[in-house]
């Protein structure tokens, strides 16, 4: 995961307000690092360089360490997340039936990878582990809409439904 | 501290409790291989070649990290430590560079003695991404190559407790590396260029950006006229390269090579730092008796300085506008030097011979440049020194010793310690007293600032005032002395030098290895050479320096004087941390 063509960023004033709180509240603990960086992924979403130098500055540690804990688990991101989150599930059944070549697809057509949102925020992949539709495999979803039984040929129909 | 009676390998052993497995082997003089394991700076168990069997363990431990107890049986060499060690280095090895030939490290990489130590004769296995990392070489000073890294991360933690962390480890797994956040290049964050990385590394992943070739031409350019000038530093280290013990001062030699190198002239920094000494201790007067800008810190380290300019930028008005030796130096070749013996300064090719690399930056800064054109054309480290040395065929153990050229060949004692912790400070007290005084000081050897304590504080009675100072070296220390001034304490004069032992110690030395590192403490073993050199010298004080006096008597004037300020001062830039 690094960094390439993140959308600009556009914290609001009430999200920075949120933030000094969140670390005012954790500051001067040890290990204040890793809710700190919860927190403010729920207040922006991601976790943008903004936001990491923020809380850098807030609780005194550098950058790069806390680029590294970014870096290091999957549940933060980088990127914010597209107005349509596309959730390819990658548990076995899924797996086995082919989802990996349809995860594929979808990010030839995007031109992204997982983790990652297109630069106009409109898309943003994940993949999953099991979500519990094995019967439907392979899965993926679309916000609250849920695609089963697909094959890589059906994708293309999919993301043009999304498209305009 | 109590101690414990353990076994290593049938041998019984009586060892301090507080002992890790590894320094109980080593005191016991056995063997055990390490990597990622840097005394006093790294040990994390990360790299898994210091396995041992311990009886009665579920599996094998690190040495490294093992604590000894009483009654404790360790086997060293076992088949089953053997196959492990031996596995563990083939897979870091598989996904190496193994560009060992054109490699800067080649003969002094810890990883490539390793695999010549388990007698790797094949590597069986392929990693996935070698070699596919950027290199990262447009910072001044540095040079990033993760395809060589093994992510021992002794660099995270030479940098860590630099109190710098630009670097990190990033991402998990397979895809880790060591990264500047959001991957970016190490020119553009907070870096100091301090070196300590480097001389950490125990690879070929970081270098200092060579200057090697650019001087090479300059020398085989008939036009131009080639004038290099050695730090301090570097004589109490350069040695080491050509396999000498560790503190021997190598002046005579140095000089002797330079000259086979074919540079038109050879001069001593230490002369400058006589310059610096003149122009900061008046300074040091000047504000002291008007008590404003205190404490007058010093700023003949560039990787201080930039520290200052990024992390403390509250305190550039303390730094002292006096350019560091190598840069006043600089200066005055081509300008006094240059107008004396009638040579265009744009025919001077202008070399700095420097224990840093920081001072590629230093050398490179804007303030330090006349009519566009740099001040110093290429600062070179003491290794790339060594390098052209061995290049170009020449026998360095065997040369005779030979003199600095004048009118610059003229140094004194105080201007030799400047290469060490405290070194800047003895020598401006040596000054300023006389200075003040008006009469000889008895006792030249100023002991509580020698040593390689931390932070090292005197107050001493010029002029019928006190004065306090300090020393620190490290910017860890540096850090820990600016908070403690920021809450109240008061001082008069400060040195504070980057690198933890000052310049001895500085990122473009020798590289001794890990092992080496835990034996000896090489920031006191290449301190002594200096203070050697010091008590031979026939001046010891920079005031009473032939060349110093002679320079201010046909051009300077006086210090700080109208020209002296146009030529030898400068200023800073305050920046941010990210």
């Amino acid at each position: 995961m690094s960094a390439k063509n993140v959308p600009a960023f556009n914290g609001t004033k009430e999200q920075e307000a949120k933030l000094m709180e969140i670390i005012n509240k954790h500051k001067g603990t040890n290990g204040a690092l890793i809710p700190v960086l919860h927190e403010a992924q729920e207040v922006y979403g991601y976790l943008p360089i903004e936001v990491q130098t923020m809380i850098a500055e807030g609780l005194d540690v550098s950058l790069a360490e806390v680029y590294g804990v970014v870096t290091f688990y999957a549940q933060f991101s980088l990127y914010p997340k597209g107005q349509y989150r596309i959730a390819v599930c990658l548990g076995t059944a899924c797996y086995v039936k082919g989802s990996g070549d349809i995860l594929d697809k979808i990010k030839e057509r995007l031109g992204i990878e997982v983790g990652e949102c297109t630069p106009d925020g409109k898309f943003s992949i994940d993949a999953t582990r099991c979500i519990g539709a094995c019967g439907l495999a392979p899965v993926l979803t679309v916000n609250d809409e849920v695609y089963g039984r697909l094959t890589v040929d059906d994708v293309d129909g999919i993301l043009d439904k999304y498209m305009n | 501290m109590n101690n414990v009676n353990i076994k290593i390998n049938g041998i019984e052993l009586s060892v301090p409790a507080d002992y890790t497995v590894l320094q109980a082997a080593r005191m016991a003089n056995i063997e055990i291989p390490t990597l990622c394991y840097l005394e006093g700076i790294n040990k994390l168990g990360a790299c898994r070649l210091c396995v041992v069997e311990i009886k009665g363990a579920r599996a094998l431990q690190a040495a490294c990290v093992y604590p000894v107890n009483e009654g404790m049986e360790v086997f060293t060499n076992t088949p089953a430590v053997r196959r492990a060690r031996k596995a563990n280095l083939e897979l870091i090895l598989s996904n190496h560079d193994r560009s060992c030939l054109s490699c800067v490290r080649n003969r002094n990489c810890e990883l490539q003695k390793l695999a010549e130590e388990f007698g790797i004769e094949d590597i069986p296995i392929k990693g996935e991404n070698d070699p596919v990392h950027e290199i990262d070489d447009i910072s001044t000073s540095l040079v990033r190559n993760n395809n060589k890294c093994v992510l021992c991360r002794r660099c995270v933690a030479a940098c860590e407790n630099q109190t710098v962390s630009v670097i990190s480890c990033i991402n998990r797994g397979f895809d880790t590396t060591v990264n500047c956040a959001f991957e970016k290049s190490i020119s553009e964050v907070g870096c100091i260029f301090c070196g300590q990385c480097i001389v950490s590394c125990p690879t070929g992943a970081l270098t200092e950006k060579t200057s090697i070739p650019q001087v090479i031409n300059a020398i085989d350019n008939t036009e131009k006229h080639v004038v290099v000038q050695t730090a301090p530093a570097v004589r109490a280290a350069l040695g080491e390269e050509f396999g000498l013990p560790m503190g021997t001062p190598v002046t005579g030699k140095m000089v002797a090579a330079l000259k086979r190198l074919g540079f038109d002239k050879v001069f001593d920094t230490d002369t400058a730092a006589d310059l610096t000494i003149m122009e900061e201790g008046t300074e040091f007067i000047e504000r002291f008796t008007k008590q404003e800008k205190l404490p007058l810190i010093t700023s003949c380290s560039p990787g201080w300085v930039k520290f200052c300019e990024h992390y403390y930028p509250e305190f550039t008005d303390n730094l002292s506008t006096a350019k560091s030796p190598m840069e006043m130096f600089a200066a005055v070749i081509k300008s006094y030097y240059a107008e004396k013996n009638n040579i265009a300064k744009e025919n001077i090719y202008s070399v700095a011979i420097m224990p840093c690399t920081s001072k590629k930056y230093e050398a490179a800064r804007p303030e330090h440049s006349t009519d566009g054109v740099q001040d110093i054309d290429a600062s070179l480290t003491t290794r790339e020194l060594a390098r052209m040395i061995k290049q170009a065929g020449i026998n360095f153990a065997e040369l005779p010793d030979e003199e600095f050229d004048d009118p610059f060949g003229t140094a004194t004692g105080a201007g030799v310690i400047f290469g060490t912790t405290g070194g800047v400070m003895e020598a401006a007290i040596r000054t300023v007293y006389e200075v003040l005084e008006n009469k000889p000081l008895e006792n030249l050897e100023i002991e509580p600032i020698r040593g390689m304590d931390g932070i090292k504080e005197a107050t001493l009675t010029i002029a019928g005032k006190d004065v306090k100072v300090a020393v620190c070296h490290g910017t860890k220390n540096a850090r820990y002395l600016l908070e403690k001034i920021k809450a109240g304490e008061k001082y008069d004069f400060i040195e504070i030098m980057a690198c933890p032992g000052g310049c001895v110690n500085g990122g473009g030395q020798p590289i001794v290895s890990a092992q080496e590192r835990a034996k000896v403490d090489i920031r006191a073993e290449r301190a002594k050479a200096l203070y050697a050199e010091d008590r031979a010298s026939k001046i010891r004080k920079s005031h009473e320096n032939p060349a110093i006096k002679l320079l201010y008597s046909e051009y300077f004037e006086k210090p700080c004087s109208h020209k002296a300020h146009e030529l030898l001062h400068t200023h800073y830039t305050k920046r941010t941390k990210y």
